[in-house]
């Protein structure tokens, strides 16, 4: 770079090596990229091709024009549903439980023992978590006779944990944990030199968190709720292990229609249904994407 | 008198500050507390209900039969092969990648780091749905086996290995260790085993120990390719006995959260680097 002025010829010289060099450099990611290729890029693929085929093999866009209609037109609303309200209640206790956390030391136990804990619960809940809301608020979990004692039996109510309801609140353990983890960074991002200058300069809390911290905050916070309708788009395990389909959301119509029967076209519809999926959820993450980069701006 | 006047002040002014921040941070408590407690019952009614006996009394045979369930033990052996398989499989392709891209691809590592989140938008279940149909025609021994599922896990596990790795070698200085083992005569594969690995060892811990934690709780592509792991035979044995899987699950929560705490413990461990920033 600082020695191109100096020659005529060592520009073009000094960038064909650096190009040659470079090329022999990405040579290092070759068994990455095949890897990939093989085993994430391929079977993407094969949910496209299979979305635009028929059962014998010809291209249609019955499929996707299929998948608009009911009753998977229902199916995306209901799963849209869940996830947009377990994605913004989450995100807004996730960022309440993420402040108190921040009032804890940061290399202590109670800090440890809150991401840890998160990490479990957003990551691997899926199952466990299923198991244990049956425990807690099945027909005769635990909580659910204590409530019937107190003579609330939630069952009584039109609660029941098998339905909308209780996949919207077992959702919410582990949207909850993940809005904790997604969060933390940022608020810790937020330097209390800030808010030591507005107050300096006269400002008070409110105009603190109004002016400054508020609108710093904004872009993580809204990445956040985008990442978490995405967790919760995607999410099966909990649903499967919880309500055995009578909730209709598309990733359990996609499972039945793959693995349910041998139908060739059924499997294709379920391909369709599954490029549906991708294609919500990757607008979603596109999104989150250029959120985060905004907030990784003023970060670190 | 002035005196006196000027030091009251601003104590009055600063006691009051401090309690309100006392205030605020006692609010801030209730509020974890709340959490806590709401977090904490599932796990207590968990634990309540696998100890749940027979009319009423406590038991502790969910428990104890738990080893000795039908299919628990083979599962369980079962999901360990693939969580060692996985670990094994990861760390090879991604270490030397990760660093790679660290010590000569610097401008790619955005690039890298938006390949290893991809495995998040593309859902689980159409990734099963794809690799049962990109690999019909493969042989038994790659689908028939658990072996398909140690291969996707190791995609799905990306988006955990790449940050874990990539917070590691950040905080080396990389380019010296690599010229300093390399002017030392080192090759490549002694300079990344011996100076690259042992110096990233809790990036290369916690990366595992996540990976495994994943392959401990996944489901869904487990059970659509057909394969019998430890969260598989849980979900089917709880259609029957909801205490033993109940039991199953906690079991495999708790050691999850027990061993991220002890990667969260031994990361704070580091010996703190001095010759660093010397030019």
């Amino acid at each position: 770079m600082t020695a191109r002025p100096l020659t005529r010829s060592a520009p073009a010289g000094s960038r064909s090596r650096r190009g040659g060099r470079q090329t022999r450099n990405l040579v290092g990611l070759t068994p990455f990229s095949l890897y990939l290729a093989v085993f994430l890029a391929l079977p993407t693929m094969a949910v496209c091709v299979g979305a635009l085929h028929d059962d014998a093999g010809h291209l249609t866009w019955s499929n996707l024009r299929q998948i608009t209609d009911e009753p998977y037109r229902h199916a995306f609303a209901v799963s849209t549903e869940v996830s947009a309200l377990t994605a913004a209640v989450g995100a807004v206790l996730g960022l309440a439980a993420a402040f108190a956390t921040t009032a804890a030391p940061p290399d202590g136990l109670l800090r440890r023992l809150v991401t840890t804990a998160c990490g479990v619960l957003a990551y691997f809940g899926g199952i466990p978590l299923a198991f244990a809301f049956v425990a807690t608020l099945g027909s005769v979990g635990i909580v659910t006779r204590w409530l019937a004692a107190l003579g609330a039996n939630p069952y009584d109510h039109g609660f029941t944990l098998f339905g909308f309801s209780g996949i919207a609140l077992v959702y919410l353990f582990f949207q909850v944990p993940l809005m904790v983890l997604v969060i933390l960074p940022a608020i810790e991002g937020l330097r209390p030199q800030w808010r030591e200058a507005a107050r300096s300069l006269g400002g008070s809390r409110r105009q603190y968190w109004r002016f400054v911290g508020g609108p710093l905050l904004l872009p993580a916070f809204l990445g956040a709720v985008l990442l978490l309708f995405a967790n919760a788009f995607n999410a099966y395990a909990t649903a499967a292990a919880l309500t055995n389909g009578t909730v209709p959301l598309v990733p359990m119509q996609v499972a039945a229609a793959m693995s349910g029967n041998v139908d060739a076209d059924q499997q294709n519809l379920g391909n369709a249904l599954g490029v549906g999926m991708i294609a919500v959820v990757g607008v979603m993450f596109a999104a989150y994407t250029l959120l985060s980069r905004r907030t990784a701006r003023w970060l670190r | 008198m002035t005196t006196t006047l000027t030091a009251t002040g601003p104590t009055v002014v600063r006691r009051a500050v401090i309690r309100a921040a006392g205030l605020r941070r006692h609010g801030w408590r209730a509020v974890l507390a709340v959490f806590a407690v709401c977090f904490l019952l599932p796990l207590g009614a968990s634990l309540a209900f696998s100890l749940r006996g027979p009319d009423g009394s406590h038991s502790l045979s969910a428990w104890t039969g738990l080893p000795g369930q039908p299919g628990f033990a083979s599962n369980l052996l079962t999901s360990l092969e693939l969580a060692a398989g996985t670990v094994a499989l990861t760390l090879t392709l991604m270490v030397p990648t990760v660093t790679w891209v660290h010590l000569r691809l610097p401008r790619w590592r955005p690039v890298l780091e938006s390949v290893c989140l991809l495995p998040l938008v593309i859902p689980p279940v159409a990734l099963a749905g794809g690799v049962l149909s990109a690999f019909q025609d493969a042989p038994q021994w790659l689908t028939g086996t658990p072996l398909i599922l140690a291969l996707e896990y190791t995609v799905l596990a990306l988006p955990f290995t790449f940050r874990a790795l990539d917070a590691g070698l950040a905080a080396l200085p990389l380019p010296t260790l690599i010229e300093a083992a390399r002017s030392l005569g080192a090759g490549w594969p002694t300079a990344l085993l011996r100076v690259v690995v042992p110096n990233l060892r809790t990036a290369v811990l916690s990366s595992a120990v996540l990976c495994a934690a994943m392959v401990f709780g996944e489901y869904t592509l487990a059970s659509l390719l057909l394969m019998n792991t430890l969260p598989v035979w849980t979900v089917q044995v709880g259609q029957q006995n909801a205490q033993v899987a109940t039991a199953a699950c906690l079991l495999t929560l708790l050691l999850s959260w027990a061993l991220l705490g002890l990667i969260s413990l031994a990361a704070n461990r580091r010996v703190p680097r001095t010759s660093r920033s010397r030019p």
